[in-house]
């Protein structure tokens, strides 16, 4: 089969629909390696778009290589856990046997070795990514393996099937994950109670989003329900959100590994309430090992008129799509989201018009975290107020922790809202814990005299993510770790966010290297304020708090690295000098500059 | 006739041009015959106007040019050394200015391609003796490397801008140029 | 009786789903700005828009104006963060005003002469951006841009071309894309006659032949601030 024919067959089971774009590049680039300018022409071609618009979606996610890769493709996941589990000696020592720069592909294209952003697997690190399938419990052993497997050119589908066995370590579960339901057990009782009782229901729950902005579930897909249609072709859509990208969130990867139906069953709910028949899981980039599976299970309930027309013997008709992502953390904000759902790059939109107004296809959308679509499932089967009496007033139900870092037991904790930081460390088996980094970067900094607060939306509402850190740990070098990750993932669209995430990591980089003096942490606090006021999204708005807050809480481990109370330069003035020492062969004295030089 | 002075210490001013083209100064000269008047006001130290080798103790030094070579850190460090009030003067001293149009280019390649190829220097070779100072791999604008205390942009600054911006300071106001005196080119 | 809102004070008229901008500037009051076109919809991406609302920061580009809502606009708050934005796009990119043939009729330069910016303050990128001289008639200098898309949607919208697009992301990444093969200018079907030509706010899109052929002096933004201007073209 030639290239042409290859690329026509991807494209004529997306039916040439440009909105596909994100899965005809990524099933093209499965089969090609890359995506070269011929192949992206005749893609643009085919779909009717602008050819700039296929190449400035393809150039925006961090999996689509629109330059020849190497034939393996390793990716080691730079989370902070991934660091503190050692990636970076690993890292080096594979680049080592391979002869090979970080980022670079070998001379004769064999093999690429970088970095990317946290992968999920953050109980089981340091984790991989070969060819984009993830590999977790990364040793020198297993690296040594690799290595040889690589060298020998044999397919990744040939390597030992042990490697890429994900553990789902649900260390404890409540309501959510034990629960007894059976297939399509919630769906009917949705489907007998009818839309607008199941909703009161869900109001009544209190259910709010578990991506951890807590926006009220009921009210919105009240909001969607009740905004009509527009065009030629009005509908509702379901979309669940399944990016789970914030550094140290893997609770979505274990539902969507061992509670596939729930989380489905909880799209076909919502598409009930709203009054859509389609629904879109929208499955990160790192997942997508995950896909077969989940196609499976998409079938089987097919099969079971779990979905479909006339679903168990009704007049509603519901069913569901994945979409994967190709590494963007921006496509967890809903509208950037759909935004790559249309194909296009994941940039966020201007709010509003919300997506549960215009959204998907500019249609009434309601976005929905997988753990909340999940939840709602219990809703439906045992009612509103038999939930409600979980968890806190205000924060009903239950929240799926997923813990990493420090401690002995890492893995998933469900708890309902209300537990005490003290306690899931005390159950993790976390001792010495100077700080836990509670939902990702873009959360908080949690420090020891904090420990009594409560996981819960009145006190520290997250998206799950639990990272530990003991006495032996440098919170500098943990904020240093996030700085670089919103620079990697800023979208780029607005001029703070863009340039801001950059300045920060400079002058983080910077303070690391000794350079630092008080001028720049006032730099830092300087852009924190600007960025946290006119970034057009959340990122932006966020990305200086890992910095705000261990300023804030563990100054000293800044302070020990300045280097003055003065101004200091950022740039290595003497090695700015080597390119000159090694053209004119010079080593005297005059041919170097202090840095400490004073006059 | 003007009310006489009243009898202050003159202030201490030394200016130099690092990777510049003296275009600055000869702006500053552009201020004509107000030089009379801002010789009652000032004395010059290290300066091409004077010929003074080395800054002694100023209250104000005027950079102009950005860094391209070892001395120019070496100069600029003696002058944020000695001076109370540094100002960045020109496009050069402030974004590396037309020097820094190099930055794109690797200095190896811009060293080989000079010294070391047919049509410009042929086979010269690159000069290696220890008396010239070694560039930069990239030119930098002053306030990378040292505190800068005020900025006047400008390429060059106008004669009245500079005059605006010194008149400020001598009169203990923060310096401030409104439209036409404000300009990067 | 008409609906007004408060902008530093002062009672702005406004019809109802008019921005804030587009009230402002209706209303012969400057508002800084550079990815906003009165001709086009609000793009909503260098920020120096940014209002307080009510207390509250926004885009003054994309908030609607509501009756009775409390404007803080330059204010020297709002003015000390755009000046910060303001350097940001000076060291991302390479802006060598005395070598650039929009100096004096570019509204970045206006704009930061307007908000007294006196240095890029922060250590510059000199990023490696390209130069594309393939077209006959114009010049694309991608050291200037400011990532506005302006260029984008007036190809769109009323070249129906689609000469460029956004693409990647990021610092690094984020850039124009040109609609051919190549990536050339050249390879595409843009004309020197297109909106998109002549919408660029900065020294991007350049005519080939035309450089410096109006004075210094003579140039939009020598004769008045660009604040002015805009009091100046009210209705």
């Amino acid at each position: 089969m030639s290239e042409t024919d290859l690329i026509d067959a991807v494209l004529d089971r997306h039916r040439r629909d440009g909105t596909r774009l994100m899965q005809i590049l990524r099933e093209t680039q499965e089969q090609l390696g890359w995506l070269s300018p011929a192949t992206m022409t005749h893609i643009a071609a085919a779909i009717g778009w602008p050819r700039a618009m296929v190449s400035g979606t393809a150039s925006f996610y961090s999996f689509f290589h629109t330059r020849p890769r190497g034939r393996y493709c390793v990716l080691w996941s730079d989370n902070i856990t991934d660091r503190m589990l050692g990636n970076a000696d690993l890292m080096d020592a594979m680049c080592k046997k391979l002869w090979l720069e970080p980022g670079r592909v070998s001379e004769d294209g064999l093999v690429s070795v970088n970095t990317t952003s946290c992968t999920g697997m953050c109980d089981q690190g340091p984790a991989v990514l070969v060819n984009y399938r993830a590999i977790p419990q990364m040793t020198q052993s297993r690296l040594g393996e690799m290595v040889g497997l690589i060298r020998s050119e044999t397919p990744v589908s040939e390597w030992p099937a042990e490697w890429f066995a994900v553990e789902d370590n649900i260390r404890r579960r409540d309501i959510l994950l034990a629960h007894d339901l059976g297939p399509g057990q919630a769906l009917s009782a949705a489907l007998q109670r009818g839309p607008e009782k199941t909703l009161g229901e869900i109001k009544e729950a209190g259910l709010r989003g578990r991506g951890g902005a807590g926006f009220s579930t009921g009210l919105k897909w009240e909001a969607c329900r009740n905004a009509p249609g527009t065009g030629g072709n009005p509908a509702h859509y379901v979309v669940c959100n399944a990016d789970e990208g914030e550094p140290g969130t893997f609770k979505d990867r274990v539902l969507l590994t061992s509670y596939a139906d729930l989380v489905f069953e909880g799209m076909s709910i919502a598409g009930l309430v709203v009054g859509a028949k389609k629904g879109l899981l929208y499955l990160r980039g790192e997942y997508r090992y995950l896909l077969e599976p989940l196609e499976s299970a998409l079938a089987v309930r097919r099969q079971a008129n779990l979905l479909g027309k006339n679903i168990l013997g009704s007049d509603v008709e519901f069913d569901i799509e994945i979409h994967l992502g190709a590494g963007a953390y921006i496509c967890g904000e809903e509208s950037a989201l759909i935004e790559s759902l249309e194909g296009k790059p994941g940039r966020p939109r201007i709010r509003p018009p919300f997506p549960v107004t215009r959204g998907y296809l500019d249609q009434p959308t309601t976005v929905n975290n997988v753990e909340t679509l999940a939840a709602s499932c219990l809703i439906a089967t045992y009612g509103g107020a038999w939930y409600a009496e979980h968890g806190t007033e205000k924060s009903t139900g239950t929240k799926l922790l997923s813990v990493s870092g420090d401690c002995e037991r890492p893995g998933i904790y469900e708890y309902p809202f209300g537990i005490t930081v003290r306690q899931v460390l005390d159950d993790c088996g976390a001792t010495d814990s100077q700080a836990v980094q509670i939902s990702g970067p873009s959360g908080i900094c949690v420090a020891a005299e904090e420990f009594n607060r409560r996981i819960a939306f009145e006190d520290i509402p997250t998206a799950g993510a639990f990272m530990i850190f003991d006495e032996t740990r440098d919170m500098f070098e943990v904020a240093r770790n996030f700085a670089h990750f919103f620079a990697h993932e800023s979208c780029g669209f607005c001029t703070p966010c863009r340039v801001g995430t950059t300045l920060v990591q400079n002058i983080m980089d910077k303070i690391a290297k000794n350079h630092g003096s008080p001028y720049d942490i006032d730099e830092l606090f300087k852009l924190h304020r600007l960025m946290q006021g006119a970034s057009h999204c959340g990122l932006g708005n966020s990305a200086c708090n890992p910095m705000f807050d261990t300023l804030n809480k563990f100054r000293p481990a800044y302070e020990r690295r300045l280097k003055s109370l003065d101004y200091e330069p950022a740039c290595d003035l003497d090695a700015a000098l080597s390119q000159a020492r090694q053209m004119t062969g010079r080593d005297d004295a005059a041919a170097h500059l202090h840095n400490e030089e004073k006059t | 006739m003007n009310a006489p002075m009243p009898l202050v210490k003159k202030l201490r001013v030394a200016t130099t041009s690092l990777a510049g083209c003296f275009g600055c100064h000869m702006s500053l000269l552009d201020i004509d015959e107000r030089i009379l008047k801002l010789l009652d006001l000032v004395e010059f130290d290290r300066s091409p106007l004077t010929d003074i080798k080395h800054c002694g103790p100023c209250d104000l030094g005027f950079i102009e040019g950005g860094l391209c070579n070892a001395e120019n850190v070496h100069v600029l460090r003696e002058f944020r050394t000695h001076c109370k009030i540094i100002v960045a003067v020109g496009a050069c001293a402030i974004n590396g200015g037309l020097p820094a149009q190099r930055n794109h280019l690797d200095l190896r390649d811009i060293l080989e391609e000079v010294y070391q190829t047919e049509h410009l220097l042929g086979r010269a070779g690159i000069p290696n003796d220890p008396e010239l100072p070694l560039p930069l791999n990239k030119v930098h604008p002053i306030h990378e490397v040292v505190k800068v205390d005020y900025f006047l942009p400008g390429c060059p600054p106008s004669a009245d801008a500079i005059w605006k911006l010194l008149t400020d300071l001598l009169a203990g106001r923060t310096p401030s140029l409104g439209h036409g005196l404000l300009h990067y080119d | 009786m008409s609906l007004t809102f408060q902008l530093d004070g002062e009672d702005i008229a406004f019809t109802p789903g008019q921005s804030i901008m587009q009230a402002a500037r209706a209303a012969g009051v400057y508002i800084p700005h550079l990815c906003w076109h009165p001709d086009f919809p609000a793009h909503g991406s260098c920020k120096l828009c940014t209002v307080k609302v009510n207390g509250r920061f926004g885009s003054s580009c994309t908030m609607e104006a509501q009756a009775g809502m409390n404007v803080e606009n330059r204010t020297a708050e709002l003015d000390d963060k755009r000046r910060t934005m303001l350097q940001m796009f000076f060291v991302e990119g390479n802006h060598f005003c005395p070598s650039c043939e929009k100096s004096g009729n570019c509204a970045l330069q206006a704009t930061a002469y307007e908000l007294k910016m006196m240095s890029p303050h922060f250590d510059m990128f000199y990023p490696d951006r390209p130069v594309d001289a393939s077209h006959p008639d114009v010049l694309l200098d991608f050291n200037r841009c400011i990532m506005c898309s302006l260029c984008v949607t007036a190809s769109r919208e009323v070249d129906g071309k689609n000469v460029f697009a956004m693409g990647g992301r990021g610092i690094l990444g984020r850039r124009i894309h040109i609609n051919s093969e190549s990536g050339r200018l050249a390879d595409t079907d843009f004309a020197l006659t297109d909106r998109a030509a002549s919408i660029c706010p900065v020294g991007v899109i350049l005519p080939k032949r035309r450089g410096f052929d109006v004075p210094i002096g003579k140039r939009t933004y020598d004769k008045s601030p660009i604040s002015e201007q805009v009091k100046e073209k009210a209705p």
